[in-house]
């Protein structure tokens, strides 16, 4: 029997089509796409799928399929975004609850109703909770409020076998079991299909102000950098960009709180700074991500300005023009470059970035890139702990169905 | 005392003379001098700060390094000998007890605090440094370690890792999960794997999240790198003192509704208040059925402007008394008492049951009620301590050993104020882990399929069974073991070295 037909007849209810050219995943074209619209709906369309030793991707809005390195085989995409409901907000518990195909910015709207947030950004616009989870992603506020992993204290998933299964629960100090929350946070949909998620909420602030200031080079950001991370006003983000290789350095804080107490904070930090100007709007380019080709790199929080040098460098030594934004606070930074870069040279970059990171105390992974650039890059690089990994891997999915080849190691 | 575990039920089983023959080995391998095998000195090694589980390990072996550390375990995994790794024993849930046919690996003399980088706001440190010695380091240098366990004078960072360990200040900076940035491990096998460093999210799967919290279930932590915060430009702490719980409940809500993120809300109900009254004279309000303790950290703009909203909440929920610390000393005077209200408790009762459960915040005050009418009903006495923000209850249920029945009846409530956490959508273990004590409460929190994923992780790590067996997750044959308690404090307690939270 076809594979839709056995959907069809085993799970009508996720709606099994044949898949279109738009359901490629990363390039690869799946046989049949899946709507499911509970978890029992995704068991099932798990547990046949692994009877029929069936390869599955889950999806949310599509928006990062082509993140990672692409999945040797992708049959069945499951698409989650007919679960996109926000099951429960728990305002006094500051505590809420949603399905993975909710948009995150529509889960921020409706927790701004109660005056709370997910301080998650908005890195890549429609993102859903499911592959906020997948990926990790997450952008300026993470200094201040911790990653991904930090916020999501509970998940709902199904199993490669079908099982639903429930780690961590909704209340926010938890030691009860292992903390598998935390494994699937950016494991790429590789372990289990994330179907619901509780998070632990903050307070919207009343006031935001971004404090930027610009500077010549590193040798003049430097100092200035060591005195904001050692900054008592408590930011909530700091940010570095820059825009050309060799161009001037943009240093933008993000203050936040009460009226008058924000001001102050503001002019505090603008001090540091030094001829700084302040807004209530963020810099242009806040929280997004440089690209079409995107490396997502790592440094020690007083490297910086090291990996600043690096990138100048390279630029130089490749003909390339990499674009550096990312959060100083968290030493975390995403290297973008255009789609013309000839492949070996991006590829060059690359590798040479990555033993620079690793000097720097970090690591380099490629995040995005177009198909032809992508296959001439090693996107994970080199991973300590890879064994233990394929063994989890091996323990959560041993026939290594669910978005095979798309991880660290070909996981 | 209880009768030991029957841990013997689910270890993995050694040849005859295995043990014999792997001291052997050990003493050529690592030196005779780090292996302990004298009768009564193994003995000090039988439990955790939960006494009541007691299993003497056939050898301990006092490690010096990570070298150590993988010639222990890749001999005991070559000899198929189960090992137990030990810090400085502080747990509270037997997390710790050795097994009677095993090694226990102890580090609590790989107490180096390896690196004071201030510039990439990191400590590394190896396993048995305590806890508050990473803050002492770090303080001339305006910094700090955020996770403040009540034993951390004692307690290792070892020991916060595998339990992942909380403290009063949870609310606003988080877990050690959330402080970790770096692990070595020496898995099952005896190979040793650097997890991350310094910088952030080392790409893979996030082995430090899962590695945090595991009870020593999935391997032995050598060396950790912490993140160190910048201390903040001011602390405020407030006491207020209520009639009852409810009051002070009603406070706690308004005050997060209104978008505080206090550092602290903890709450002490009037049996807590009188123990603690009794130990050490901490002069709280006559009369305050509860007190609440509020403690505001970060700008000194924000904590002013913080102060005053939080003294109003308190008022309109009906505080009759109001202090402020106006210094260190009189923040210490508030919170002596509230950190000694556990070993407080001996002075009232002769024994007492330590519990730890965590219900949603906002169903608090019901919990509080239903623990009451359940005391009543029993007529077991039961005194609240707890981190209000975060909905962590410390009931500590009163009882005489000596009298017939008091310990079943004292066991029969505790058992009770879990399920009742259970009921509201809560969890069994808030901060003091499940080890042996709450194995038998996990079916209640987790379905089978739940836990079957669970061990999907420890086979990923520990495919032989060998490392801290019987822990944290449930075994179908174990079951039965007997609730704990506390006879007298835990001797860390006594000397002073340790607060129990």
């Amino acid at each position: 029997m076809e594979l839709i037909d056995g959907l069809v007849r085993s799970c009508p209810g996720s709606g099994p089509r044949p898949a279109g050219v738009g359901d490629a995943v990363d390039g690869v074209a799946p046989e049949v796409v899946v709507s499911p619209r509970s978890n029992e709906e995704v068991a099932s369309v798990m547990t046949l799928a692994a009877r029929r030793h069936c390869t599955v991707v889950a999806r949310g809005a599509g928006t990062k399929l082509e993140w990672g390195a692409p999945p040797s085989s992708a049959q069945v995409v499951v698409d989650l975004s007919a679960m996109s409901t926000v099951l429960e907000h728990a305002r006094g518990d500051l505590v809420a609850r949603v399905q993975a195909g909710a948009a995150l910015a529509a889960l921020n709207r409706q927790l701004a109703g109660g005056g709370q947030w997910l301080p998650v950004d908005e890195v890549v616009p429609g993102s859903t909770i499911g592959g906020v989870i997948a990926t990790g992603i997450c952008g300026p506020a993470r200094y201040f409020y911790g990653a991904v992993r930090d916020l999501l204290i509970g998940v709902t998933v199904v199993r490669a076998d079908g099982a639903i299964v429930r780690s961590g629960s909704r209340v926010v100090k938890n030691v009860a079991g292992y903390d598998l929350a935390k494994l699937f946070t950016g494991s790429y949909g590789t372990l289990g299909i994330v179907t619901e998620a509780i998070f632990r909420l903050r307070p919207l602030p009343p006031h935001r102000l971004y404090i930027t200031a610009v500077y010549a080079d590193e040798a003049a950001l430097k100092p200035v950098l060591a005195r904001v991370l050692g900054s008592q006003m408590a930011p909530t983000a700091i940010e570095l960009e820059r825009a050309r290789p060799d161009g001037s350095i943009e240093l933008s804080v993000l203050v936040e709180g009460g009226a008058g107490a924000v001001d102050e904070r503001a002019g505090a930090v603008a001090q540091v700074l030094g001829g700084a100007d302040a807004s209530d709007r963020p810099p242009a380019t806040w929280g997004s991500l440089p690209g079409p080709v995107t490396f997502k790199v790592t440094t020690e929080l007083s490297r910086a300005t090291g990996l600043l040098g690096l990138v100048r460098r390279l630029a130089v030594a490749y003909g390339l023009a990499p674009v550096l934004r990312g959060s100083a606070g968290a030493g975390v930074f995403f290297i973008g470059l255009g789609e013309d870069g000839a492949p070996a040279a991006v590829a060059g970059l690359l590798g040479e970035l990555r033993d620079g990171c690793g000097r720097l105390g970090g690591n380099a992974v490629v995040v995005r890139a177009p198909a032809t650039t992508k296959a001439a890059l090693d996107v994970w690089g080199p991973v300590p702990g890879l064994d233990l990994m394929r063994r989890v891997k091996g323990e959560f999915d041993p026939d290594r169905r669910l978005a095979p080849g798309r991880f660290v190691g070909g996981i | 005392m209880t009768a030991p575990v029957r841990a013997a039920a689910t270890a993995p089983v050694a040849a005859p003379g295995a043990v014999a023959r792997l001291t052997e080995r050990l003493a050529s391998l690592v030196g005779a001098d780090k292996l302990i095998t004298d009768p009564v000195e193994l003995a000090t090694y039988e439990c955790d700060g939960l006494m009541q589980y007691r299993v003497v390990p056939a050898l301990a072996v006092a490690v010096r390094t990570a070298d150590d550390v993988r010639t222990v375990v890749r001999e005991c995994a070559a000899a198929h000998v189960p090992f137990v790794a030990r810090g400085a024993g502080t747990g509270l849930s037997g997390g710790a007890v050795p097994q009677a046919a095993g090694v226990l690996v102890v580090l609590a003399k790989m107490r180096q605090l390896i690196e004071l980088d201030v510039p990439n706001q990191r400590a590394v440190l190896e396993p048995g440094v305590a806890n508050l010695d990473i803050t002492r380091a770090a303080a001339g240098h305006g910094h700090y370690y955020a996770p403040d366990p009540s034993s951390q004078q004692v307690c290792s960072i070892g020991g916060n890792v595998a339990e992942n360990s909380g403290g009063a200040h949870c609310l606003k900076y988080g877990f050690t999960t959330n402080h970790v940035t770096g692990l070595d491990l020496v898995t099952p096998q005896g190979e040793l794997v650097e997890l991350g460093g310094k910088a952030a999210d080392p790409p893979g799967y996030d082995l430090i999240g899962a590695l945090v919290g595991s009870e020593g279930t999935l391997g032995i932590v050598t060396r950790v790198t912490v993140r160190l915060l910048r201390a903040p430009e001011a602390v405020q702490t407030v006491l207020a003192a209520f009639d009852g719980t409810a009051g002070a409940g009603a406070a706690v809500s308004s005050i997060i509704a209104a978008g505080l993120v206090p550092a602290a809300l903890e709450i002490m109900d009037a049996l807590a208040i009188a123990a603690a009254e009794a130990t050490v004279k901490c002069d709280y309000p006559p009369g305050a059925g509860a007190v609440l303790i509020v403690e505001l950290d970060g700008p000194a703009v924000d904590v002013a402007a913080g102060l005053e909203e939080v003294e109003r909440h308190c008022t309109d929920a009906g505080a009759f008394e109001i202090r402020r610390a106006a210094d260190a000393v009189e923040r210490a005077r508030i919170w002596v008492g509230r950190k000694s209200a556990f070993a407080a408790v001996g002075r009232i009762s002769p024994d007492y049951i330590v519990q730890d459960g965590v219900v949603p915040r906002t169903a608090l005050e019901e919990v509080l009620s239903e623990i009451g009418a359940l005391s009543a009903a029993a007529g077991v006495r039961v005194a609240n301590v707890f981190h209000a923000g975060d909905g962590n209850l410390h009931p500590l249920v009163l009882f005489d050993a000596r009298v017939d029945g008091e310990l079943a009846r004292a066991e029969e409530v505790s058992g009770r104020i879990l399920d009742l956490c259970l009921a509201h959508g809560g969890s069994i273990t808030g901060e003091h882990g499940v080890g042996l004590d709450k194995l038998k409460a996990m079916p209640k929190m987790f379905g089978p399929d739940d836990l079957a994923t669970m061990m999907l992780l420890k086979r990923a790590f520990d495919p032989q069974g060998l490392c801290n067996p019987g822990k944290v997750v449930p075994m179908p044959r174990l079951c039965g073991e007997p609730a704990g308690h506390h006879s007298g404090a835990h001797p860390l307690v006594e000397s002073g070295l340790a607060e129990l939270f």
